[in-house]
């Protein structure tokens, strides 16, 4: 049925172009992620500049709210989500012994939607048209009447392309984790990272179509004329605080959940010791998960919902601290009685776990309603949520490529400079964030373009400036990391920190492009490291060497996401012959994709030999 | 490859679950279902919060909403919603031609549903009841026009389905296309039943 | 390297400790570490209580994984396999009943607080009652009671329960004396939020915006002064006495045609819709943001006319996006209005 020289292989630009490996999908994620992030953290470096002293004046006001908001929604969209959707690709169908994911054509889809998303989005800044609602758009502020012009747009079509392309993606992984484990990894000897992106999979799914209709009505709203958050006929501003938060609050969870799972399998590996109760590591991070969605509301305790649900979600969130309570001290009792190695990826894992407790216990603090009043849209939230999104999260990813790196690009980070980089980051990261918290209380609010002299903000003010241009520089010593590894020969082992518990460790790095030539068979928890103790030198496979079916790549996503990407534009000009010759083109690839057969080609058993299995 | 090539007994009895393929999409279909209840949840969400403000001078639901028609529509989708369960009945008998036959009858309805639809729509315009007079407004056509256009690419993506298993025969491949399609059905089945309910009954009563 | 990195997180916890003796400082009138108020000394009391068990929680991960970091540290060279421990249940056990045994201690007063602070005085008779309505960007204040209406200033008299509530005639602004009470949203459409809030001394309170409301929002700054009940008194009848006009009639027909037009001043110009002009001389700042000082030290410090000519010469120069046109005046009007407003002082 299917022939293998069928099948046209590309090479260069058109094979990154039309991949359908989720291994090459993963390093896309990585680099467009990678390059918001450095965007993000430009505009990052610029607010706090305008902001080292007071009544500064180095931008206007109204390109200082046009950084804040893009500053929010790239890193949380288009920086921190794809750089954890990178890792998941690059590792999960590894960890679960699969040669690819469920829907390999969806794959790329969801990274090019993404993709041209962002780029839509960022693209204001060229249009001069800058969203600058925030990145939460409360309205009537994003409402046509107070925001004209075509930032808000920007922000409202970019978010729903690449909205499409996270849904995607979420239950693409839902059903590869479900569906492609390897005979004999159960669901209770999945690596907690496979876990962690399950559940996260799992909120992406029921969290994203939520702003999907939020931003379509904010866009019927502004393109259309409609009336859902027009106060003058009858529409409500706080119906879009509502459906922003419900989406707004899993999507917290949605980002660091990957990171609890990247620490979960650094600090393991590097302690050579099992995950401290790992049953009960599932069940928090199952049950974070569900409690997710139920706490947006501690996002408006100054909205005025009133004290009955006021305290209920008070009460929800404070729970919230139980089952991340149970995941700090596992990961400390996994150490405890360890082996502890402090490699630049552990030195992030370990330096995780204070800073993470740190934005967890002000995440309590902040659950006290009537306190909140005091801490609400002050410097103390900033403080807090840059403690569990940068101290957290990003401090997890940092982990996560430090640890992963070889296996993604088949060679080792520089230890040295990745042990610097971490001490910068660290370090500017606590000078930036630690005082933000007193700024809060002393009564700075958050948003604020410059503060009067005289007011006691302004040393902190200074040492929060000092601490972000620390982080620049970290940041920029693991881009040096990144150049000068990338100089070095490919030569990583297959399980180059030594301690490898898993089933990626198994296989070569970079793993090939079948991932596994045989199907492994899982026996336990931990299962590469389950067949060391027993004294195996790898693997049993669970099926004969024989051809390999893979599915074709395509160019098909590509113009798919650029039908949209046009489209948008279209609608946003209201040039609606645009905006149909876009949905033309997406819908002219769908019909394509449907009618066209993919039968894949297959790798054949004497390919494997020449091509990954050199050992 | 004609669709006779296939008789009894060369598909196994669930051809949409007979591959890892298959299993994939029937699986990621009811899990993108999953996600489309909570995008439809928060549509309805959006309508209760809004569907009393109708604005001075402007059109109520009880005014507004004619349930004859209305109720036409509903039994019109009700009944493709048990012709596509017969479509795939027979494709799991692997009986090609009653399940081509079942599906134009579905897709047939499906197109009558949208006709009245539109009309619908075309009607309360004229009544002074368009997208942009109210928050009540907004919300109504927000919510039953995309249901609407669920209705409508269904239409269009069974009709492609019903020229492809025409052209290459009920197969591994186009068996779970056909299976989940039948599912995307049976769902904005279910969708209208809450819109009938909560949108139309509840508009007259309230 | 190795052995920088416990004595970071050693540093931690001591400054949270630091934190701690830091509550009493900030500003008076400014920060919520120093309330001057029962409101704000209950939202301090749930801050206090909650930093305690969490600093207590902090102390005793921290502890542990200082210990765990320098007993269990790998020897160069060391292969041996530690032992694979899969958990403990009396451990699990402990440290997920510990938590909520915390929680219901700081679940109870939050629910108890949550309900207290949102009592209802609007209808109190001794509470005094105060409509706020936020706008881009500034603050209209009415005294519904009183029958009078100002901007930017709230005066109120000390240990009286000042009512609010809260609205929005155009965005989402909120409401937030740190020193005497947390904040209220001001939602648009008629949707009223209430609070209250008292001050048990005498003296002026910052106040700011505190949600984001366009590009002036960070100058969207209000004060609170706090007087004893007969000076309270005095300013209720000072703000009800019919305004004088300007001496010079060319200035006065100026300022009829071209501020009454949308301000009022006393009796006289439009009411209710832009910020009230009475007393204007006797005000903390000009515009929320330019400070009124004889001894200014900062450039958004000036006397109160200097204050006032900045302002009316290029209103969007000092807060972008407002509504204030840039009046068609010559500089010697301008100077005119703003010394008459400038001696427009309240006796209270």
């Amino acid at each position: 049925m299917a022939h293998a020289h069928a099948v046209k292989r590309y090479s260069g630009l058109m094979d990154w172009l039309t991949t359908v490996d989720h291994k090459k999908i993963g390093i896309l994620y990585l680099i467009a992620g990678g390059f918001f992030f450095l965007i993000g953290g430009l505009e990052a470096i610029l607010i706090r500049i305008q902001l080292w002293q007071p009544l500064n004046d180095f931008i206007s006001e109204t390109t200082y709210n046009e950084l804040l908001t893009m500053h929010g929604t790239t890193m949380i969209f288009l920086a921190a989500m794809p750089i954890l959707f990178a890792l998941m690709n690059a590792i999960v169908p590894l960890q679960i012994g699969a040669r690819d994911v469920a829907f390999p054509f969806l794959n790329a889809l969801g990274f090019w939607t993404f993709f041209f998303g962002g780029l839509l989005l960022n693209i204001s800044w060229f249009v001069g048209s800058v969203p600058d609602a925030g990145w939460t758009s409360y309205l009537p502020l994003a409402s046509p009447t107070y925001s004209d012009g075509h930032g808000v747009d920007f922000y409202v079509i970019g978010l729903q392309i690449a909205g499409i392309g996270t849904l995607i993606g979420g239950i693409n992984f839902l059903v590869t984790i479900i569906n492609m484990r390897a005979p004999g990894m159960s669901f209770m000897r999945m690596p907690m990272f496979t876990w962690a992106i399950f559940i996260t999979s799992a909120l992406i799914l029921f969290a994203f179509p939520a702003l999907t209709v939020g931003l379509a009505a904010l866009m019927f709203d502004r393109l259309f004329a409609a009336n859902f958050f027009e106060v003058g006929n009858g529409g409500n501003a706080v119906l879009w605080e509502h459906i922003f938060w419900i989406f707004g609050h899993p999507e917290v969870y949605i980002l660091i959940l990957p990171a609890f799972g990247v620490i979960s399998e650094v600090i393991s590996t590097f302690s050579r010791k099992r995950l401290f109760g790992y049953s009960s590591m599932v069940f928090a991070t199952v049950l974070i998960g569900f409690l997710g969605f139920m706490v947006w509301a501690h996002h408006m305790f100054t909205t005025g919902l009133g004290p009955v649900a006021n305290a209920l979600f008070s009460i929800a969130t404070m729970l919230i601290a139980v089952p991340t309570g149970i995941k700090i001290f596992n990961w400390l009792f996994t150490m405890w009685g360890g082996s502890i190695r402090f490699t630049a990826a552990n030195l992030f894992g370990i330096g995780f776990i204070p800073t993470f407790v740190m934005g967890g216990v002000t995440g309590v603090m902040l659950a006290a309603a009537p306190a909140d009043y005091q801490y609400h849209d002050s410097y103390f939230v900033v403080a807090h949520f840059h403690y569990v999104i940068v101290g957290g999260l990003v401090l997890g990813i940092f982990a996560g490529l430090h640890y992963w790196w070889p296996k993604m690009f088949g060679r080792m980070l520089n230890e040295g400079l990745g042990k610097l980089t971490f001490w910068t980051f660290y370090i500017g990261f606590h000078l930036t964030f630690f005082v933000q918290h007193f700024l809060g209380l002393l009564g700075m609010p958050r948003r604020i373009y410059t503060y009067q002299d005289n007011l006691g903000f302004n040393n902190m003010n200074l040492i929060s400036t000092i601490g972000a241009i620390l982080m620049g520089v970290g940041t920029i010593i693991f881009l040096v990391n990144i150049v000068v590894t990338a100089m070095r020969p490919k030569d990583a082992p297959n399980d180059p920190w030594e301690d490898g518990r898993t089933l990626e460790w198994t296989i070569s790095s970079p793993a090939p492009e079948y991932n596994f030539a045989q199907t492994p068979l899982v026996r336990g928890y931990d299962a590469y490291w389950k067949e060391k103790m027993d004294g195996n030198s790898g693997m049993t496979p669970a099926e004969p060497i024989g051809p390999i079916h893979m599915p074709s790549p395509s160019i098909l996503p590509l113009f798919m996401s650029i039908g949209l990407f046009i489209a948008g534009f279209g609608f946003m000009f209201s040039n609606y012959i645009i905006g149909a010759v876009g949905l033309l083109v997406t819908f002219g690839c769908m019909f394509l994709r449907s009618i066209i057969d993919d039968h894949g080609f297959h790798i054949e058993p004497e390919e494997l030999e020449d091509k990954g299995v050199k050992a | 490859m004609s669709a006779h090539s296939h008789i009894d007994g060369q598909l196994p009895h669930e051809p949409e679950k007979a591959t890892l393929e298959g299993r994939n999409k029937v699986l990621g279909f009811w899990l993108f279902l999953g996600g489309e209840t909570v995008l439809f949840g928060t549509l309805f969400a959006a309508f209760l919060a809004l569907r009393d403000q109708v604005g001075e001078g402007n059109p109520t639901a009880n005014e507004l909403f004619q349930l004859p028609i209305v109720a036409i529509a509903t039994f019109i989708l009700l009944t493709s919603s048990l012709t596509s369960v017969f479509a795939i009945q027979a494709l799991h008998r692997n009986h090609v031609k009653p399940m081509i036959v079942w599906l134009i009858v579905t897709v047939a309805l499906g197109a009558g549903f949208l006709g009245l639809e539109i009309y619908e729509f075309y009607h309360y315009v004229h009544e002074g009841h368009g997208f942009t007079t109210s928050a009540f407004s907004s919300s109504f056509y927000t919510l039953v026009g995309f249901h609407g256009a669920h209705v409508a690419f269904g239409v269009a993506w069974i009709s492609i389905l019903i020229a492809q298993t025409l052209r290459k025969g009920l197969n591994l491949v186009t068996a779970p296309k056909l299976y989940v399609a039948g599912l995307y059905w049976h769902f904005i089945d279910v969708v209208w039943v809450f819109i009938f309910t909560v949108v139309y009954l509840m508009g007259k009563v309230g | 390297m190795m052995n920088r990195w416990p004595v970071v997180k050693r540093l931690l916890p001591l400054l949270a400790g630091m934190a701690l003796l830091l509550s009493a400082c900030g500003r008076e009138d400014l920060s919520a570490l120093n309330p001057q108020g029962p409101v704000a000394q209950e939202q301090l009391g749930i801050m206090k209580l909650s930093i305690t068990i969490m600093v207590l929680v902090v102390v005793v991960v921290f502890a542990i994984a200082i210990y765990v970091l320098f007993r269990f540290r790998r020897k160069p060279g060391d292969q041996t396999i530690p032992k694979q421990v899969e958990g403990n249940h009396k451990l699990e056990i402990i440290w997920t009943v510990i938590p909520l045994i915390l929680l219901v201690i700081l679940g109870v007063p939050t629910i108890q607080s949550v309900f207290g602070l949102a009592q209802d005085y609007s209808k109190d008779e001794n509470a005094i009652q105060i409509k706020v309505t936020a706008h881009q960007y500034w603050w209209e204040f009415e005294y519904p009671d009183h029958g009078i209406t100002t901007a930017q200033e709230m005066i109120i008299p000390t240990n009286a329960v000042i009512s609010i509530e809260a609205q929005s005639a155009d965005v989402i602004h909120s409401f937030w004396i740190p020193s005497l009470a947390g904040k209220i949203d001001t939602n648009p459409g008629g949707n009223v939020n209430n609070m209250y809030f008292e001050a048990t001394k005498p003296g002026v309170y910052l106040g700011k915006c505190a949600e984001l409301c366009g590009p002036s929002h960070a100058y969207m700054d209000f004060k609170v002064k706090a007087v004893d009940d007969a000076s309270f008194e005095r300013w209720v009848t000072a703000m009800k006495e019919p305004a004088t006009l300007p001496e010079d009639a060319a200035i006065a027909e100026t300022f009829t045609s071209q501020c009454l037009t949308c301000h009022a001043i006393g009796d006289k110009g439009l009411q209710g819709l832009y910020p009230n002009l009475t007393g204007m001389g006797s005000r903390e700042a000009v515009a929320g943001f330019l400070l009124n000082t004889d001894d200014p030290k900062y450039k958004n410090e000036g006397s109160v006319y200097d204050n006032l000519v900045r302002w009316i010469k290029d209103p969007e120069a000092v807060k972008p996006g407002n509504q204030m046109p840039k009046v068609d005046l010559s500089d010697e009007e301008i100077e005119a209005i703003a010394k008459y407003l400038s001696e427009q002082k309240l006796d209270y």
